[in-house]
């Protein structure tokens, strides 16, 4: 009962006039940005994260944070009206949302997305009120090498957890901790990689390759594929809403699985964009006539959108907990929280109640006005996909430039941001990961800290992170996920053996 | 990927992949001579300030290589398309006027950079209409003025060779 406490504490820190217009703000924020090619959840947030350094802390993350959960509900309107899924995690959405709307059923299957995206949230933070303080009251427990095996299991999942080449998801995150440890070392106070350069003696901010890398490159990959904006064009109306709700509880199977999955993959960083297409796999195996899938099956639409918004906020719970994010956008969050002199780790949990627990709160109150925002205003927000992308690309670029000088004033971060969004666009191209570098990239001082601290402590033996059962519990899973993709080749040339 | 498309391509998947991991191999070699410069073993007070980046470009080094042998044994990538002539030149469409943008903004201020980026663009690739192009170009260097330096007061670039601003008086 002490979380239930803690949350109404939360709720009357949230409820404030000024939150509650934050909250609004950035919700419809959240969805424009979703909705316009080149602007996402992470390099949106971004962008915008300057612009709070004034506000007292616990308003810009209410803020910040519903511009991520408008985002992670308005990649879904693309999706369905367009056939474009505005960010990754949509794809799946695309499979039998669009097909609906080609069938007239665009009202129904917006309702259906956003219901469930709701759902899936709802159940996310639900998890959060009650896990995140159990998780950061065990984790009062860690010493360096606790958190060094918790950031190697984080960053050794991406290898296991990823479909494609092993050694492109080593390099991409390599290459971010390498690019994390240029400029001053807060050990030693030596200038480490800087190459007698007084540009470089700053290091890398993470929030300029975020906005190069999704920003920049995702522009220039839409350019490339010469997007255009043929859709369909949508109303709610309310009949239509409480029919489809009506009709939602036959799904509570598929919904409740695709909590789970999102749920699990969105602490784990695996990410919204897997757990959207294991849901979907998953209910498509599940279902008694699979054939209508891909054809307009409203299962097919439930699936995906509860899990990718389960696990979207899900990524918050290591973020609070443990200070280690699970997504680029909890990434950035992350990256607010230092800027504004919060310590993100456990101890926030005992140090920043009414931080964390105004954050909880404003989760709930942002996805019921999200909800709110995106039932009553899908006209407005599809009429701005009817701009030509030749005004749209300019305007963002120059917001992106904006964005990138803001966080330091610096004209070098400019063109640096130009220069990740050419990498992005390799990367994307050539399919190497960007989660894991700019994970690499937020995460690379603190991991690098607490593997020295560690190493201090044993005088350079390795052994200590096997040195009690909980360290080598974590380390162990962590070096399992890293060879996985060598122990599932071996397993298939058994059974053919 | 069809035939057809192989005589529009600029350059193959192979050839990039390559590229790209001879890339990370040198970025390894150069993080690597950086940190070993620096020292990368263990001082007399722990471990030097060298020695994590040292390890991290050794697993850079490992894992490029690697990309770099597939790639070169894959044959096959070399027919598979990187990217076409046609749509190429769409990218550097965005490309380059995005370096002059980036040039200018920093000789001559965003404001009128972005106004000028943003008409050009439009008249050049969206073929619009040339008031109408300036009126939006104008409008959103309004907006941006009026949202950073009047409401938030966070000061963007004014340009290190001149300040148009200055010239009309408003800075």
């Amino acid at each position: 009962m002490e979380e239930l406490n803690a949350l109404l504490n939360g709720f009357a820190v949230a409820l404030s006039p000024f939150n509650i217009l934050l909250m609004l703000v950035g919700v419809t924020l959240g969805v424009i940005i979703g909705v316009l090619p080149g602007l996402g959840g992470a390099n949106g947030i971004a962008i915008l994260l300057p612009l709070t350094f004034t506000m007292p802390p616990t308003s810009a993350i209410i803020m910040l944070s519903c511009i991520y959960w408008g985002a992670l509900f308005g990649g879904a309107i693309t999706s369905i009206l367009f056939n474009i899924p505005g960010e990754p995690w949509s794809v799946a959405t695309t499979f039998d949302g669009y097909p609906m709307a080609q069938q007239g059923k665009a009202g129904e299957a917006l309702t259906i997305s956003f219901t469930s995206s709701f759902i899936g949230a709802l159940f996310a933070i639900i998890m959060i009120t009650f896990l995140a303080p159990l998780v950061a009251k065990f984790a009062l427990r860690f010493g360096p090498p606790e958190f060094f095996a918790v950031y190697l299991l984080t960053f050794c999942s991406f290898v296991g957890m990823n479909k494609g080449s092993p050694f492109k998801v080593l390099s991409a995150m390599m290459l971010g901790f390498a690019l994390a440890a240029v400029g001053m070392d807060s050990v030693t106070g030596q200038l480490r990689l800087t190459f007698g350069s007084t540009e470089l003696m700053r290091g890398f901010d993470f929030l300029i390759a975020v906005i190069g890398l999704f920003g920049i490159g995702e522009i220039l990959q839409s350019m490339e594929e010469g997007l255009n904006f043929s859709g369909k064009t949508a109303k709610i109306r309310a009949k239509v809403v409480f029919e489809t709700w009506a009709r939602l509880p036959r799904y509570w199977a598929t919904s409740l699985r695709s909590c789970l999955i999102g749920c699990w993959m969105g602490i784990t960083p695996g990410g919204a964009t897997p757990a959207a297409f294991m849901s979907y796999g998953l209910a498509k195996q599940m279902s008694k006539n699979p054939k209508n899938f891909g054809k307009g099956d409203e299962e097919g639409l439930v699936a995906p959108e509860t899990a990718n918004n389960a696990a979207g906020t899900a990524a918050l719970l290591p973020m609070l907990s443990l200070g280690i994010p699970g997504s680029p956008t909890a990434a950035v969050l992350l990256g607010g929280l230092l800027i504004w002199g919060l310590q993100p780790g456990p101890l926030l949990f005992v140090e920043q109640p009414d931080f964390v627990w105004g954050l909880i709160a404003s989760m709930y109150l942002g996805n019921i006005a999200a909800l709110f925002v995106v039932l009553t205003c899908v006209p407005t927000f599809a009429a701005i996909l009817k701009i030509p992308f030749s005004i749209i690309a300019p305007v963002i670029i120059v917001i992106c430039a904006v964005g990138a000088y803001t966080v330091n004033n610096a004209m070098f971060d400019v063109w640096l941001m130009l220069g990740f969004g050419v990498l992005g666009y390799l990367f994307k191209k050539l399919d190497y990961p960007m989660a894991p570098m700019v994970l690499a990239l937020v995460l690379g001082d603190r991991a690098e800290d607490s593997f020295r601290q560690a190493m201090l402590v044993s005088q350079g033996n390795l052994g200590i992170f096997f040195s009690n059962p909980l360290v080598g519990t974590i380390t162990g899973l962590a070096l399992v996920l890293l060879f996985w993709p060598l122990i599932s080749k071996l397993r298939p040339q058994k059974v053919a053996a | 990927m069809s035939e057809q498309s192989n005589q529009n391509s600029l350059v193959s998947m192979r050839t990039v992949e390559i590229a790209v991991a001879l890339m990370f191999l040198v970025f390894a070699i150069v993080v690597m001579q950086g940190s070993i410069k620096l020292g990368s073993s263990w001082g007399s007070d722990g471990p030097q300030a060298g020695y994590f980046p040292f390890y991290i470009s050794l697993i850079i080094l490992i894992s490029s290589s690697a990309t770099l042998i597939q790639a070169v044994r894959q044959k096959e990538l070399s027919n598979e398309t990187f990217v076409d002539k046609g749509p190429f030149r769409q990218v550097l469409a965005v490309l380059i006027p995005a370096f002059f943008f980036t040039l200018s903004m920093q000789l001559i201020g965003i404001y009128v950079s972005a106004a000028i980026y943003i008409a050009f663009f439009m008249i050049w690739i969206g073929k619009y209409a040339v008031w109408k192009s300036i009126a939006l170009g104008v409008a959103v260097s309004v907006a941006l003025y009026m949202m950073f330096e009047y409401w938030f007061q966070i000061p963007l670039p004014s340009g290190s060779l001149i300040n148009p601003l200055a010239l009309v008086g408003i800075q």
